[in-house]
């Protein structure tokens, strides 16, 4: 019944239907009210075949009509068919553009925005759309290095999902619209001198935002506007703590290869940080045996929730936030810093004393990092340690402050702002590309809690967000436009250590995305000035036209700003006897909060890549349990995907748990970033419906830590899927370890099979201990892939064009990856993702273990001591594992169509064309490397996804198998280039003149790839190296890539 | 047809039954006949056989639609993965083959070995073959990832060039496969054609007898016919036996060549051709108990023959048994890590235990019941082992696919496999294929040699008559 129905029977008189019913006799059989009554209506539609608003089709076709119509239809097709085309003509280009090679890539340095702060990078363009993006070299912060959301950031723009147009009220309107009524807004506010303007943005290192921002703030516009700040993974507590103990406004900048003693107080400093990427660097070169390394660097890290940095750490020891307070205080005091703070407390650890020792010995080349995560007076204190070690100008320094404040008086808290929308002063709030109703604070009420359901934006008259996604603040903003992509903007950014560097544009915006500057613009200039001339004037100064554009031309070419570091500013460590001592919560259990180790603050919640990469401590994709200890959960009684309610300050949040070795007792760790959906106003397709909105606990008082926090087992389970389901190497010799000492004494640590110190890992390999390679190889027959790979071996399948290739004839690739480089950072899986061309295959699919990385990072635990619960603090190991290119690969005599087969130089290759899909070669790979397409897993269909790819890598279908290349598309073109460089065509590559995307991704440059045939090339070299051992080398595989053992510096005089 | 030409006569006075023992009642060349041919031409459909067909036809289509699915979608809807990239295909696929390898067995080896109880149970032996292996052989098409390009593994000649890989196991499996069905298909219809004859001859209805005129080649039961039929029929018996020892050697093949702990090991193709004859054997049980208490077939299958079968099954059990003792031996005495792990660890004290234990019990301790002869001739309780035999059967290959894979050498990469319901659905709806054949071969096609129990029966006959007058048997030879 339709609604029409429905209502006239509305006006039927129910007298009248009694009387009906009264006036017969013997039950009545009816269908509805309106039958009942006997309605016009019902008999009409009883006695239509259609219902009313169907249109009918009165005219008879008879057989003769309706040949005749099919024969026209028929023909006319025909005749359409034949319509004579506009004739097009394929001709070359009259004047080709410039530099532009179809099938060669161009590279054009630009700079990534993270956290705020900027890192160099090289864009590779394929006729005109960016596919791939590169550390650059020549900047600081990069040092041709990458972490895993700049690799990832190239599927950010091409995401499909991004706001693709200005919106007013949550109507698709105009620029032009918004220029309009921007114009009429702007004129208002002039004339109260902005008081009712508010801006707010998270960290700005941008020169050109800066200079527009305080011409806005400028007497000229809106002197009584105010400029707010909020990042959810910032730095406010890392800067203040330099002001609490200097008193002024200044950037610490670490240098760790200064150093011969790191302690980190709960410092992510690889993995978190605008400097993480030269931290690893640093860290990693200070950690390599060598002549110019006489003393080892040693690293402590204390933290309650592993990080990679932890991993990494020499002495790692899980301790909760406040005794990272104590620690702090008790080193402070036992360095001789004067005046402090008397809440402060004592830790009392049996090791605590040998740290302390460690530190004194090593002064001047010691280092104490606090963590963003602990409070301003811990950091403060870190400074003071440093101060008092003699650290300062050696192994910190100071510089003029990086990231900009809004000018003094003018900033503000996101409290502030909350507090201004709620008194009513404000009349429009700019937004800049941050996402306040999904991660402000809760208590503040940007996002419509319990207790106040209007969200508080609804309260300002005018609100503009420009966001790269209409997200959860876009859907409730006034305007909302689409902002541009770094990789499709002009503009600018300073790293960690103040260098600027310039954005280039590498494609036209997609969806006609405007940075901030040229929002800013509106308002300074009237009418948006192209961001290219913002930028352009933000670096003009005073320089003339041909001296600026050579200046312009050599900036945009090597990426960095010359000379434009943050200069060196004198500090000194003030008294901190009235430092406000952070109070200790009550409560039994610890609430920590951390970004999202892949997705970080959110702000990657749309991307598959990285919602797909395992997360580097759990292995866990696509969620964020609540990290908790074995022992916590055995007091709760929980395992992994139990899901528990947490109660904090009467919010409630009900999130599944993940045991994670290593973690802290009595806490739980909450990583940001996940949990959002449609209801909310997110609208990704990627993101929306993982993982648990953290956010809705967060607040003010407990931003990265607090207490109080109910927990209850509710008995719901959660699906949890992890690509790691063993976690040790059950007493298999697969990461060998020694210690510095160790390797003073006998080099030959890697063939000789140390595994790593623990119960499981120990059994069976004592003997092995003394033996060196040599022994090695007389009992299995293996030896070392060094300069002279053995000739004639039995059962060698390939043995002509091999053996030209093992007496030094052209190429022969191999990789050598070292352990004790490798942080686990996991930048090479995603530069692998990018570069191959590898799909995403969701959550379900990871869970039926159908993942597809090419490269994987294996994460190993080891327990020191037969005592300690195995769980308790395990020495974390990492170990990326790529194809082997097995010389005498299992995989290869097992394909009945010959699909995967050897190279000459070495490769095992998959020819895909040839794949037919029988996944023997899988199941007889004993590294398990093998992925293969269960479904159509490319999406084939997304357009702006086909502009992502590389066109140099198939892009794989159903049914067929696949696994890394050693980015044979990179070979091909070095062995090109090297045969057109040779004078008689020889394709000698030589040296380092190829890299793989895992090895150029990667900070620590713990991936090295080249022609083994080389003496001088790294790879070479790395296979010579006494540490140089192949996984699983019994097998008689005879991987081309092999690994260097890992090494360790343990203090002797700690006890495990 | 009385002047049957016996080869063999002369030779069963050592090992020669009793009449008794492998032929029931008093029959004549008319009462085998009878009985026989009658299943087929002259008796109703049953309610039993039209319910037994519903629903192994219902799994047919369950099984259509199963694979339809798979083709449209692609193999992602099984529970394969990676590391366990085979799962239930290659289980189902190598327990087939193995049901298969019965009927060979007992057409062939058992023919040139001279076991007169074969006569009446080879028929169904070899249709159960030959049904077994259309099974099996549907799984390795529809294992493969892109299966449209099946042929691709046939060495054909085209313009690429390009010819399967020889050194993989896999290309072995197509030409031992498809010869042992060429073959045994062969053998089957050679040993039907005068019993198609004997239908042709004996059926009323026009065009039944047209049906039966066609295959059955213009048999005329003339002693030429005879003697080129007896040539014939033995020399693809003489084809046929070493096929029922290499399909499944090659077979083990597929699991030795890899270097997987748990797949590399010498003693696969032995013990996996003697795990075949087991399984088989007990398919032949299941199947046979019914089907003679069904159609009346008792004095043609009688006890004697399922005591031999029980027999048969309790050296090949025996066998495997030994088999899984020499594995988890040479694991230990070999030293060898991963091996160790995968035998000794995970199979019996790992994530599928339970597998491997219903597996030592179905196949290893069950089958020790059929040391006591009252068990042997307790039709329900062999019955009921048989199919005990073959679940186990199942378990193994099962224990051997999954459990060699989930934990192999790194343990990052070790994961567990599941069937999904789409693994269930194609393996029983393959079973529905079977079991859709096997009601239809029984209501169309004599289910016993009408011809060979002809012989018998002339031959027990004149055993017994040699026996009563005392006189060497006669050596009545071609």
């Amino acid at each position: 019944m339709s609604n029409r129905t429905r209502s006239d029977f509305g006006s039927q008189d129910l007298t009248e239907l009694r009387r009906k019913l009264a006036g017969s006799s013997g039950p009545q059989y009816w269908r509805s009210l309106e039958e009942l009554a006997g309605t016009e209506e019902f008999e009409r539609y009883l006695h239509r075949e259609f219902p009313e608003q169907a249109s009918e089709w009165h005219d008879p076709v008879g057989r003769r009509q309706f040949l005749q119509l099919m024969g026209a239809s028929l023909a006319l097709a025909g005749v359409s068919g034949c319509v004579v085309r506009p004739e097009d003509k394929l001709v070359p280009y009259v004047k080709a553009p410039e530099q532009i090679v179809p099938g060669k890539p161009l590279f054009y340095a630009s700079t990534a925005v993270h956290e705020g702060y900027g890192t160099g990078i090289l864009v590779e363009s394929h006729l005109g759309r960016p596919t791939k993006v590169e550390g650059n070299p020549t900047h600081p912060a990069s040092l041709g290095a990458s972490d895993l959301f700049t690799q990832a950031s190239i599927l950010n723009l091409y995401d499909p999902d991004r706001s693709q147009a200005v919106t007013y009220n949550g109507r698709v309107s105009s620029w032009d619209a918004f220029l309009n009524a921007m114009i009429e807004l702007r004129t208002a506010q002039l004339a109260s001198k902005g008081a009712g303007v508010r801006f707010l943005s998270g960290t700005v290192t941008s020169p050109t935002v800066v200079r527009l921002m305080d011409q806005v703030l400028g007497p000229k516009f809106f002197p009584q506007a105010r400029w707010h700040q909020y990042e959810p993974v910032g730095h406010a507590n890392r800067r203040e703590g330099v002001r609490l103990a200097t008193g002024v406004d200044a950037e610490a900048v670490h240098h760790i290869d200064q150093a011969d003693v790191v302690v980190s107080l709960d410092a992510d400093f690889l993995g978190w940080g605008p400097a993480k990427l030269v931290n690893a660097r640093q860290l990693t070169a200070r950690r390599e045996p060598g002549p110019d390394n006489k003393s080892p660097i040693r690293l402590y890290v204390v933290e309650p929730s592993p990080t990679i940095t932890g991993a990494t750490a020499d002495h790692r020891w899980p301790l909760s936030t406040e005794e990272i307070q104590s620690l702090a205080a008790t080193l402070a005091r036992a360095v001789g810093v004067n005046g402090l703070p008397a809440a402060a407390d004592e830790l009392k650890a049996p090791w605590v004393a040998t740290l302390v020792a460690d530190l004194q010995k090593s002064k001047g080349k010691s280092l104490v990092i606090a963590g963003e995560t602990q409070a301003p007076a811990v950091h403060a204190l870190a400074h003071a340690i440093n101060a008092a070690l003699g650290n300062v100008g050696h192994t910190v320094t100071y510089h003029e402050p990086v990231a900009a404040s809004a000018p003094a008086g003018q900033s503000g808290s996101i409290a502030d702002l909350a507090d201004d929308i709620r008194a009513g002063r404000v009349e429009t709030l700019f937004i800049l590309g941050t996402n306040p109703v999904y991660d402000a604070p809760i208590e503040l009420g940007f996002a419509p809690s319990g207790s106040d359901s209007t969200e508080l934006l609804l309260k300002v008259r005018t609100v503009v967000h420009l966001g790269l996604y209409n997200d959860e603040t876009g859907q409730v903003s006034t305007w909302h436009i689409p902002e541009a992509h770094f990789l499709e903007s002009w503009g600018d950014a300073r790293a960690f250590d103040g260098t600027a560097s310039i954005m280039q544009p590498l494609i036209s915006p997609l969806y006609s995305g405007r940075t901030a500057a040229e929002l800013l613009s509106v308002v300074v200039d009237g009418s948006p000035l192209p961001s290219r001339s913002l930028v352009e004037a933000t670096w003009r100064a005073n320089q003339s036209d041909a001296d600026f554009s050579a200046f312009w031309s050599k900036t945009l070419h090597d990426g960095v700003v010359a000379g434009s570091a943050a200069k060196p500013k004198d500090v000194s460590v003030k008294s901190l006897a009235d430092l406000a001592w952070p109070k200790v919560g009550t409560g039994k259990y610890e609430i920590l909060f951390r970004p999202d180790p892949t997705i970080w603050d959110g702000s990657f919640s749309n991307n598959g890549w990285l919602q797909e990469l395992p997360k580097p401590m759990t292995r866990v994709v696509w969620d964020n349990p609540a990290l908790i200890s074995k022992k916590t959960a055995d007091n709760e009684g929980v395992k992994d995907g139990d899901v528990i309610k947490l109660t904090m300050g009467g919010r409630i949040l009900k999130v599944p748990v993940w045991i994670n070795p290593g973690h802290a007792e009595d806490a739980i760790t909450l990583t940001l970033g996940y949990g959002r959906n449609e209801e909310a106003g997110y609208h990704g397709r990627v993101g929306a419906g993982a993982g648990f909105n953290t956010y809705s606990l967060r607040s003010l008082n407990d931003f990265w830590a607090g207490r109080g926090v109910l927990v209850e087992k509710t008995g719901e389970t959660y699906p949890l899927y992890s690509t790691q389901g063993h976690n040790t190497m059950v007493g298999r010799d697969l990461i060998r370890t020694a210690t510095h000492t160790d390797y003073a004494h006998n080099p030959h640590i890697g063939p000789a099979g140390h595994a790593p110190a623990g119960h499981e890992a120990a059994v069976g390999n004592e003997h092995d201990a003394a033996a060196s390679p040599h022994d090695q190889s007389e009992e299995t027959g293996i030896v070392a892939h060094g300069a002279n790979p053995p000739k004639n071996l039995i059962g060698f399948e390939y043995p002509e064009p091999m053996q030209r290739r093992n007496d030094g004839f052209g190429n022969r690739w191999g990789m050598s990856i070292n352990l004790n480089a490798c942080i686990g950072c996991a930048a090479c899986v995603v530069a692998c993702q990018a570069e191959n061309n590898i799909p995403v295959v969701g959550k379900d699919q990871v869970g039926r273990g159908r993942e597809m990385h090419w490269l994987r990072i294996d994460r190993y635990y080891a327990t020191a001591s037969r005592d300690a619960e195995p769980s308790a603090n395990p020495a974390t190991h990492f170990q990326p594992v790529p194809c082997m290119h097995c010389e005498t690969a299992p995989c290869e005599m097992v394909c009945p169509v010959e699909a995967t087969s050897h190279s000459a130089e070495g490769l095992n290759e998959m020819t895909y064309n040839r794949c037919v899909g029988t996944r023997y070669c899988s199941n007889n790979c004993p590294y398990k490397v093998r992925r293969f397409n269960f479904f159509q897993y490319s999406d084939q269909l997304t357009e702006s996804l086909k502009l992502q790819r590389n066109p140099d890598v198939s892009v794989r279908t159903r049914g067929v198998m696949e696994k890394c290349t050693y980015c044979v598309q990179r070979l091909t073109k070095a062995r090109i280039e090297a045969q057109i460089k040779s004078p008689d065509g020889f394709e000698f590559v030589s040296g380092d003149s190829v890299a793989t995307a895992c090895q150029q991704a990667c900070p620590t440059r713990a991936i090295v790839f080249g022609n083994m045939n080389d003496p001088k090339s790294a790879v070479a070299k790395a296979k010579v190296d006494p540490r140089n051992y192949s996984l699983l080398a019994e097998l008689n595989t005879r991987p081309r890539t092999t690994y260097l053992a890992k090494l360790t510096n343990p203090n002797t005089a700690i006890e495990a | 047809m009385a002047q049957v030409v016996s080869t063999h006569g002369h030779s069963h006075e050592g090992n020669g039954h009793s009449h008794s023992e492998i032929l029931g009642g008093h029959q004549s060349y008319t009462t085998v006949t009878d009985t026989i041919s009658d299943v087929v031409l002259k008796r109703p459909l049953g309610k039993a056989w039209l319910f037994g067909f519903a629903i192994a036809f219902a799994l047919l289509m369950m099984f259509l639609f199963a694979i339809t699915n798979l083709l449209v979608r692609g193999i992602g809807i099984w529970g394969v993965n990676i590391p366990v990239g085979w799962g239930f295909d290659i289980v189902n696929f190598v327990w087939w083959i193995g049901i298969g390898h019965a009927g060979t067995l007992i057409s062939a080896i058992l023919l040139l070995l001279k076991q007169d109880w074969r006569t009446s149970i080879n028929r169904f032996a070899e249709a159960m073959t030959l049904f077994a292996v259309a099974c099996a052989g549907l799984y390795p098409l529809m294992h493969m990832g892109r299966p449209w390009l099946f042929y691709w593994l046939a060495p054909m000649p085209n313009t690429m060039a390009l010819w399967p890989q020889f050194r993989s196991p896999l290309v072995f499996d197509v030409f031992a496969v498809s010869t042992y069905a060429t073959v045994s298909l062969l053998f089957w219809y050679v040993g039907l054609i005068p019993d198609l004859a004997t239908l042709r001859d004996r059926a009323t209805n026009p065009i039944v007898k047209k049906l039966y005129a066609i295959p059955a080649l213009g048999w005329r039961g003339s002693a030429i016919h005879w003697h080129r039929y007896r040539t014939a029929y033995l020399l693809l018996a003489g084809i046929a036996t070493p096929l029922v020892v290499s399909v499944h050697t090659i077979v083990a093949l597929d699991f030795t060549t890899g270097i997987i702990p748990g797949w590399h090991t010498t003693v696969f193709p032995p013990y996996f051709v003697a795990g075949a004859i087991f399984s088989g054997f007990a398919m032949v049980a299941t199947l046979a108990i019914p089907l003679r208490s069904y159609f009346g077939l008792k004095d043609y299958i009688t006890d004697k023959h399922l005591d031999n079968m029980a027999k048969v099954m309790l050296v090949t059990g025996l066998i495997v048994t030994y088999g899984y003792m020499i594995e988890g031996f040479m694991a230990w005495y070999g030293a060898n890590t991963y091996e160790r792990y995968q035998m000794l660890v995970d199979r019996p004290f790992g994530a599928y235990k339970h597998d491997w234990w219903l597996l030592i019990l179905c196949n290893c301790v069950m089958t020790q019941l059929l040391w006591f002869k009252s068990i042997r001739n307790n039709v329900i309780l062999l019955w009921l082992i048989s199919i005990v035999i073959n679940v186990g059967m199942w378990l193994e290959r099962y224990v051997i696919v999954v459990l060699s894979l989930h934990s192999d050498f790194l343990p990052s990469s070790w994961g567990m496999y599941h069937g999904t319901v789409w693994d269930y659905m194609t393996f029983y709806g393959s079973i529905g294929l079977f079991m859709t054949l096997m009601f239809l071969f029984v209501r169309v096609l004599p289910a016993i040699s009408i011809a060979e129990m002809r012989e018998l029966v002339h031959e027990l006959h004149e055993r017994d008559e040699a026996k009563t007058h005392a006189t060497p048997p006669a050596a009545r030879t071609v």
